[in-house]
């Protein structure tokens, strides 16, 4: 009976979140204005060309839009005391980590599928291998959203604090993970922190997927991604057990 | 087969032992009161029965369902109203009762008519499309209650339910918890307010400093303290606290208008009294005594006195 009872409660908190958070303010600005300012900025009046340009922008887009949902979720939950009531319904912790989880993957997946859709109807945006494409954006979503609330887990039933903490580890990685410098151009400190962001591979399966050029291999890439989804979970399971009272 | 039953629960927070040991049982169809001063353990122990957190030790059976071991069976078979009135701001009193429906697993057509049923029952008909964070405290905890009974749980738990609310709220809180005892629901509460346990509960268990000092009926825990009791006075003027100093009167306390007077031999009070009314030229406008009360129990075991 558990495990029937498990999965039904991932998927009414996924329902729940995608109701409740959505339209929130802070996921409209960081999770959707955010990333495309940065596009104009960095590409408008700028002579880059926009197929080579496209994939990392493509993986910005599914880190911002993946990553905005959960910081706001459990805060926002512990501030309005409905955390409590939560947890004492038929829901165990991992499928209240794994709903926002969902909730975050689905929210990204949404808006960068529209955005590339888009796309497609002004631009010639190629794809080399639509299964690693459609592969990269899976785990792509998953390991952002994934890092998404484990970013939510410090002890803090004050929204704007955990937005701040999370754009404050958000905003680094785009620019240490391939998107503007491409990877091939990097050395030492700059090449070594890209390897120990998970966007960095991403951004190689998209331009692998996309451009048919990448500097790692599609399995690095791929493991990496779901390694990292994996730990970023796990970190969250010890970091909210840790901080459970915290804000109830 | 007990409803709740607990045996040897102990949570601790850094180096504060929040519940020592703690043993209970409740049978079923119980009104179960669990008191204690402030910070006596009273909601890390609700919080444990109910599986919010996990003890560091010991065990908890809801209806015979190991909560640690199984712990979403076991959460099918209760409700809960935490301490604050614990529901969606952004979303109707009806969209928090069909989110609530919908975590217990029923289906539309029960969920609708659990929550017509429900909302008439509780006085929100014609409010139940506006968003929630609209509403007064009372309101809001109204809307808890509802969304902890929308599936009929066998067992209710109440974090202080009454706390701060206006009488209007409070005597419908009351109201549904005698109608959902008389299903058949175990009730599990914790309150601040004696009188609410003294009138409520079948049971009382007072906890403090995180262990359980006394577990019996209302009645017989105040016979525990049968020595005691009171004489309540009021005058027609403002007394100070000195027209009592007397051997014969334990201690002396303000009780609205009057003053409540705790002795081991009240008619020796009463002459005290009238005396040192007589001396003092002040009339006595009511007098009257009373046995030992739950109150006085409460105070002993917490050792307030």
């Amino acid at each position: 009976m558990e495990i029937p009872l498990f999965f039904r409660g991932i998927l009414v908190i996924t329902g729940k979140n995608i109701r409740l958070y959505y339209t929130k303010p802070p996921v409209l600005m960081f999770g959707l204005l955010f990333p495309l300012f940065m596009f104009f900025a960095f590409f408008v009046g700028r002579n880059l060309d926009l197929n080579t340009f496209f994939p990392g922008f493509l993986a910005m887009m599914i880190f911002f839009t993946s990553s905005s949902v959960g910081p706001l979720i459990t805060p926002w939950e512990k501030r309005e005391k409905t955390y409590e009531r939560l947890l004492s319904y038929p829901v165990t912790q991992d499928s209240i980590i794994l709903g926002d989880i969902a909730a975050g993957a689905i929210f990204g997946i949404g808006i960068s599928l529209l955005l590339w859709i888009v796309s497609t109807l002004f631009i010639q945006v190629p794809i080399s291998n639509p299964a690693l494409f459609i592969l990269g954006f899976i785990l792509g979503t998953l390991s952002c959203a994934t890092l998404g609330v484990l970013l939510a887990s410090p002890a803090s039933n004050n929204p704007p604090n955990v937005m701040i903490f999370s754009n404050l580890i958000r905003f680094p990685l785009i620019f240490i993970s391939g998107i503007f410098v491409p990877l091939s151009q990097m050395q030492g400190l700059g090449l070594t922190l890209a390897y120990c962001s998970p966007l960095t591979y991403m951004v190689d399966l998209f331009n692998l997927a996309m451009a048919g050029t990448s500097v790692l291999s599609p399995i690095v890439d791929c493991g990496v991604l779901i390694i990292a989804s994996a730990g970023f979970i796990l970190f969250t399971k010890v970091i909210q057990k840790r901080n459970m009272m915290k804000g109830l | 087969m007990n409803s709740i039953q607990a045996d040897h629960l102990k949570k601790k927070f850094g180096s504060v032992l929040a519940v020592d040991d703690v043993n209970l049982s409740v049978s079923e169809g119980e009104i179960f009161g669990f008191l204690g001063p402030n910070g006596a353990g009273k909601t890390t122990t609700i919080r444990l029965l109910t599986g919010v957190l996990t003890s560091d030790s010991g065990t908890v059976h809801i209806n015979g369902i190991n909560i640690h071991n199984h712990p979403l069976e076991a959460k099918m078979q209760i409700g809960v109203i935490p301490e604050s009135s614990t529901v969606y701001g952004d979303l109707s009193a009806e969209q928090n009762l069909h989110l609530s429906g919908k975590m217990y697993g029923m289906s539309k057509a029960l969920r609708d008519k659990r929550i017509e049923e429900i909302l008439s029952r509780l006085g929100l008909k014609g409010k139940d499309r506006i968003p929630v964070r609209t509403f007064s405290k009372g309101m809001k905890q109204r809307v808890s209650i509802a969304c902890a009974i929308i599936h009929k749980p066998r067992i209710l738990f109440l974090d202080e339910p009454t706390s701060g609310l206006d009488v209007q709220s409070r005597r419908l809180v009351i109201d549904t918890i005698h109608q959902m005892n008389e299903q058949g629901s175990t009730i599990f509460l914790t309150t601040h307010n004696i009188d609410e346990a003294n009138t409520l509960c079948q049971k009382v268990c007072i906890i403090n400093k995180g262990k359980i000092v006394a577990l019996d009926s209302p009645e017989r825990l105040k016979k525990m303290f049968d020595t005691t009791q009171s004489v309540e006075v009021s005058f027609d003027q403002v007394v100070s606290q000195d027209l009592f100093e007397a051997d014969v009167i334990l201690r002396a306390e303000p009780c609205g208008d009057k003053w409540r007077l705790y002795t081991n031999d009240p008619d020796r009070v009463i002459k005290y009294i009238s005396r040192q009314s007589e001396r003092e030229s002040i009339i006595i406008t009511s007098l009257s005594t009373s046995g030992p009360s739950l109150e006085e129990a409460f105070l002993n075991l917490t050792e307030c006195v």
